[in-house]
Parts: C-alpha cells; sequence; structure tokens
C-alpha cells in the first residue's frame, strides 16, 4: 500500500489577508476515510527540497471526494506557508501523506468542550461536523481577530447557532473561568491554538480540578529554523550537513534516512531517536526531562554547540 | 484456482470437518523455527503468496459455509456472543463498510456491492443474501450493521475503542474463542484482558504491542499468527460451553492423538477503522487434524519440537497439560531424532 496520495488543487481561495482554505481532490482513486480531529502531511515542492507541513482536514469526514484545510502564513516559516499561499495554483498535482488522528474526539464524552484560538480552528470544523451527525452535547468557543484569523465564524455561526461562542479578541476578550466551571460530569475539553492559549487553558481547569484524562490538545507547529550543524551517524558512520531552514528529520530523509513519523511538530513521539553524546536544544513537547538525556525528536530539535553523534 | 465451497460440515456432534489437500497446502503453519518464543510477532498484512491465506485481508476458504452455519447455530443459543456498546455505533458502520469493499473486490463470484451515494446494495451468493440498504441507518438492515456483516464472514471480530492511550473491548462477534469470552471481557482495557497469558506481561510484550496497535493508519492494517491446539475439530471452545468440551481433553492416547488432536491458528489481522478511529480485530481460525498436519514431514518433525521443549506455563495456558504425554509419544514418530 503506497504510503502518499496524490491530489490535484481543486480550489485555493484566500479567505483573510493571511488564511488560505485549500480543496484537495483525487487524481486517481477516491480519498481515505478519517476520523475527526486527523491531519495529513503536505509534500510541498519548494526549489531546492520538499517539506513536509501537517495540516488538520476541515471537512465532514465522510466525505471521501475532497480534502480540505486550511493554511495560515507564517511570518517566520521556512516557506512552507508562504509557497501554498503564493505559489500554489489551481490544478498542480501534489502529494499528501495518509490521514492520521493525534487529536481524536473521545468516544465516552457526554459533552464536548472545544476552545479555539485563530487557526486553531481547522480541527474543529471536522469535529462540528461529526458531533452534529452523532447528535451530540458540545459548545465550540473560538477567539480571534477580526479581519485576520476570523475565518470561519460566519459559516459556523449558521451551521452551530447559540453552540458557537465567538471571542473578538480586541472587544470581547476569551474569558475561561466560567466556560470551565459548573460543565457537568463526563464533559471533556479538548483545545487547539497557539502555546499561550493551551497553557492558560490547562493550568485554569487544572486549578479547577479537572483530570488530566479529560483534557485534550493539539499543539501543531512546524520545525523552526536555527544554526546549521552537522551530526554523524554511529552505526554507519555517515556525516550529514543540517542547513538552518532544515530540520534534522529532513536533512536524514534528504540522506535516504528514513524515520517513522506523523506530527512533524514535536508531539506525537514517532520519530523519537537515539543520541550517544554532543548538545541538543530540545525543542519538542514529548519527552521528560530524564528521557532527553539520550532521546531526541529530530522533527524539531536540533544539534548545538559539541558534535551530534545519533544511534543510527 | 477457483476457490471451491465444501457443503456444511458440522464443529460439533459427528464432527464430520476436514481439510482438502488444497487446504492443507495453505495451511499457515505457525513455527518458523524447532522453537516457540513469545515475542511481537506483528508484520504489514500486506498482500504475500496469492492463493494463500495472506493473499486478501479477509480470507474466504472452502470451509466458508459450515463455519456460517455454526455460527448461527452458537448465536441461536447464545446470543451474547455479539455485543455492541452504544458508543460502536461508528466503528460498526466503518467494519461494515471494509467487509463489503474487500470481499467484493477480492471474491467478486461470491460477494458484489453496487453504491449510489449512500444507497448501497449488497448481494451475497453464496447465502443468497441479496440487501438494499442506506448506509448509516440501522433501520434499513434486518439487524444490526455488526451483526448483519459478521454473519457473513469467517472468522471472529472485535471492535477496540481507541481512548486514553488504550484499547477497549468494546464490540464484537466471538463465536469461535480459544477459549476467552466476549462477554467476559467486555469493556476492559488491553492489558486487562491479556491478564491470564503467562510470562508475557514481564517481558513487556503487551506495552510493546499496545504502543505498536495505538498507532495503526488507515489502510495500513497489520497481522500476526497464533496458536493452541483443540480436541476434535471444535470452533465454539469458549467458557460458557466449556462444560461441553472440557473433558474432551481426558480422551487423547498416544494411539487416537492424531485423530483427536488439532493445531488451531488464529490469523490476527489489526485495521484501523477509519471513520470512528477505532481498530478493528480479526481472528481467523484455522483447524487442522494432526492426521492431515503430518502428511507434510517438515511439520510433523517441528511440531514435535516446538510442543515437547514448551515451558509447562505456557503449555498449561494451551490447555494442553492432561494430554501432553501421549500426544508427545504420538508425535515422536515423526521426528528422526527423537
Amino acid at each position: 500500500m503506497n504510503d502518499v496520495i496524490q491530489v490535484r488543487v481543486h480550489a485555493a481561495l484566500n479567505i483573510t489577508p493571511v488564511i488560505r482554505e485549500i480543496t484537495f481532490e483525487p487524481v486517481d482513486t477516491a480519498l481515505p476515510a478519517y476520523s475527526a480531529g486527523s491531519h495529513v502531511q503536505v509534500h510541498i515542492p519548494l526549489a531546492q527540497r520538499t517539506l513536509r507541513n501537517a495540516y488538520s482536514l476541515l471537512n465532514a469526514p465522510a466525505d471521501r471526494t475532497a480534502y480540505r484545510i486550511a493554511v495560515r502564513l507564517q511570518e517566520h516559516s521556512r516557506g512552507g506557508s508562504r509557497y501554498l499561499h503564493e505559489n500554489l495554483k489551481v490544478g498542480d498535482v501534489l502529494n499528501l501523506s495518509r490521514p492520521a488522528n493525534l487529536f481524536p474526539i473521545h468516544t465516552l464524552g457526554r459533552h464536548h468542550i472545544l476552545i479555539a484560538g485563530g487557526i486553531g480552528i481547522t480541527p474543529f470544523l471536522a469535529y462540528s461536523e461529526h458531533l452534529l451527525r452523532e447528535g451530540a452535547s458540545f459548545e465550540l468557543h473560538y477567539a480571534y481577530r477580526s479581519g485576520l484569523t476570523d475565518a470561519y465564524v460566519q459559516p459556523l455561526a449558521e451551521r452551530l447557532g447559540d453552540r458557537l461562542h465567538a471571542y473578538d479578541s480586541l472587544e470581547r476578550p476569551l474569558n475561561l473561568a466560567p466556560i470551565l466551571s459548573n460543565q457537568p460530569l463526563g464533559s471533556h475539553l479538548y483545545i487547539c491554538g497557539p502555546q499561550r492559549l493551551l497553557a492558560s487553558v490547562r493550568e485554569q481547569a487544572s486549578a479547577l480540578g479537572w483530570p488530566d484524562g479529560r483534557i485534550h490538545w493539539e499543539a501543531f507547529s512546524s520545525a523552526e529554523p536555527g544554526l546549521p550543524f552537522s551530526v554523524e551517524l554511529a552505526q554507519s558512520g555517515r556525516r550529514i550537513e543540517v542547513g538552518a531552514d532544515q530540520s534534522l528529520l529532513e536533512a536524514l530523509e534528504a540522506n535516504a534516512v528514513e524515520i517513522p513519523n506523523l506530527c512533524r511538530g514535536g508531539v506525537c513521539g514517532q520519530c523519537v531517536t537515539r543520541y550517544v553524546k554532543g548538545d541538543v536544544t530540545h525543542r519538542d513537547h514529548f519527552l521528560a526531562a530524564n528521557e532527553r538525556a539520550d532521546r531526541l525528536m529530530p522533527c524539531v530539535s536540533r544539534g548545538c554547540g559539541s558534535s551530534l553523534v545519533l544511534d543510527l | 484456482m477457483t476457490l471451491i465451497l465444501k457443503p456444511v460440515e458440522t464443529y460439533r456432534d459427528d464432527f464430520t470437518f476436514s481439510n482438502s489437500a488444497h487446504a492443507i497446502a495453505r495451511f499457515p503453519f505457525p513455527f518458523p523455527e524447532d522453537q516457540y518464543r513469545y515475542s511481537v510477532n506483528i508484520e504489514p498484512a500486506t498482500s504475500r503468496d496469492p492463493g494463500s491465506v495472506f493473499e486478501h485481508w479477509f480470507d474466504i476458504d472452502e470451509h466458508y459455509r459450515s463455519e456460517m452455519a455454526e455460527r448461527a447455530r452458537v448465536l441461536e443459543q447464545d446470543p451474547r456472543r455479539y455485543l455492541v456498546m452504544p458508543h460502536m455505533q461508528t466503528a460498526s458502520w466503518d467494519a461494515l463498510q471494509m467487509f463489503m469493499e474487500h470481499l467484493s473486490n477480492d471474491y467478486p463470484a461470491l460477494f458484489s456491492l453496487t453504491r449510489a451515494g449512500d444507497q448501497w446494495h449488497w448481494r451475497n451468493h453464496v447465502l443468497g443474501i441479496d440487501q438494499h440498504f442506506t448506509f448509516g441507518d440501522p433501520g434499513t438492515l434486518p439487524c444490526e450493521p455488526l451483526e448483519f456483516i459478521t454473519r457473513q464472514v469467517q472468522g471472529d471480530i472485535a471492535l477496540l475503542d481507541q481512548r486514553d492511550n488504550d484499547l477497549f473491548m468494546d464490540a464484537g462477534m466471538v463465536t469461535s474463542p480459544a477459549d476467552w469470552s466476549l462477554a467476559f471481557d467486555a469493556g476492559m482495557s488491553f492489558k486487562q484482558w491479556h491478564t491470564p497469558v503467562p510470562m508475557a506481561h514481564e517481558l513487556g510484550v503487551f506495552d510493546r504491542a499496545l504502543k505498536y496497535l495505538l498507532n495503526i493508519q488507515v489502510d495500513k492494517p497489520v497481522r500476526r499468527l497464533n496458536w493452541t491446539l483443540t480436541i476434535n475439530p471444535r470452533m465454539d471452545t469458549s467458557p460458557e460451553t466449556f462444560h461441553e468440551w472440557g473433558h474432551d481433553r481426558s480422551t487423547v492416547t498416544a494411539e487416537n492423538a492424531g485423530a483427536l488432536v488439532h493445531l488451531r491458528v488464529e490469523l490476527q489481522f489489526m485495521a484501523r477503522l477509519p471513520r470512528s478511529n477505532g481498530l478493528m480485530f480479526s481472528i481467523r481460525t484455522y483447524l487442522i487434524s494432526l492426521n492431515e498436519l503430518v502428511t507434510n514431514p517438515v511439520w510433523a518433525t517441528r511440531l514435535h519440537r516446538v510442543l515437547r521443549d514448551l515451558p509447562d506455563p505456557i503449555a498449561d495456558y494451551k490447555g494442553m497439560t492432561r494430554y501432553r504425554q501421549p500426544l508427545l509419544a504420538w508425535l515422536s514418530q515423526f521426528d528422526p531424532h527423537a
């Protein structure tokens, strides 16, 4: 079974100055079905190399005729989002990874509370369709900046009615205490958005007595650039150079060293690799402090200082 | 080679079940070496060896009619062999779709599926089923979707819910278990339902296996073989009917072992259910009498060595302690170094 799905760009639409929605259609067969909260890796063909960025799938999970994603233009990115905003055209053919779900809806939830910040709304578009279809109890809290990241306020308001609570951050900031208090037993909380929103919701929920198992979050971010460094592979003795705007995982892949991976953003733990020596800047959200002594996540973390030697 | 389905044979009472030479040749003999060791022997379920049990996701063989008749009979006596918890509805439809798509594609002479949107038309030419229904609407089927389809597929099926970084046995159709019970395991987590397995917990086998299973991706299923022994070709060796088959173990002698003792191999297949994010665990059981098995001299010698050297706790777990000595006495005649 092939690891990539070939798709064609069916539509690409700027829905705000920084958010572009892209619809992919299959090139030959129907697209694989997926569950709400799933993402795909988009293989982005930059001039020098192919980047792989993960994006949540937006549409109703039962739909196998198209995949939709929404891409926020990242000012300090390595060019992936810029390419999708400025270079991608209708009719272009791209590769996607198969959908994977690192942010599923809890099947036993009696009530679902979704909190989105900005582009973090994307997985909750698929969530909403699934929960509506199931007749499940839920509420969606959506904080955004008007005219910038308010991409889906209008359609969601029409679809969800009073289940949607919209917060234009300049006029009506998100106030977490009333959302997190007095919720029924069996409620589950889901957060997607910037790191500070995640931290703040988790902290307040925890203070209010929410058990960890009822709090779910997705913190997708792509690898960020750094200084170039070189890495040595202990088992083969090879030496590989990692460029400033290249991740260690990408550099390994460019040299035909394949490592299992799903999120490419430091959260899923699939690409954990042992290292024998060297200094590491850990940028993941997965490894515990003691694990970092001999393990790293090459999708986001980088070597620094003394030469890095991987157990590969 | 064209698949020829046998007429109905029995897995109880007069035990008329037997394997054709073709079925013996494709039997999934599970021992790659002369010694059995626990391992996480999971591999990607890619199609291989056309005609073998590894060619298709769901293997249909000459015993199809017999197994479906046996399932119907078990359910008639004990409907609790089938279970679907309320949160497993989406997973049930996922499973129905997966079976119908693969069976109609892999066995077009036996099954066909035509679709227009959510209006589906399913035909099972062997069992004479012709059903129009609306996908997702249980009211358009004669019974629940998981029951409808699993009455037409060989092998036991469990649907596992994935949550809290664990798997839970929350739905299934289990009428031919190797001494375990869906009604008993219902709602249990992965390690809870594996509690009775000796030695493997200490080896960390289940930690590794669980981590692997949680990460199975859509359209990338995996499989493994498991085995035990069964007296007589009895499919339904469940705890609920232990009183009917438990005493069979005391009837094995060095003279009748070849006819009575059967190697029971489970081809376990695990696939991600795309819409529900659940996991399908199908357990396809193959039975072979030792008389049939020893027609392959390599298998005969190897089985003797494996059973002779098996650690006692594993032999006990597999229920063979009672008759291990007469069985080894019978098998030793096929081992030139015995």
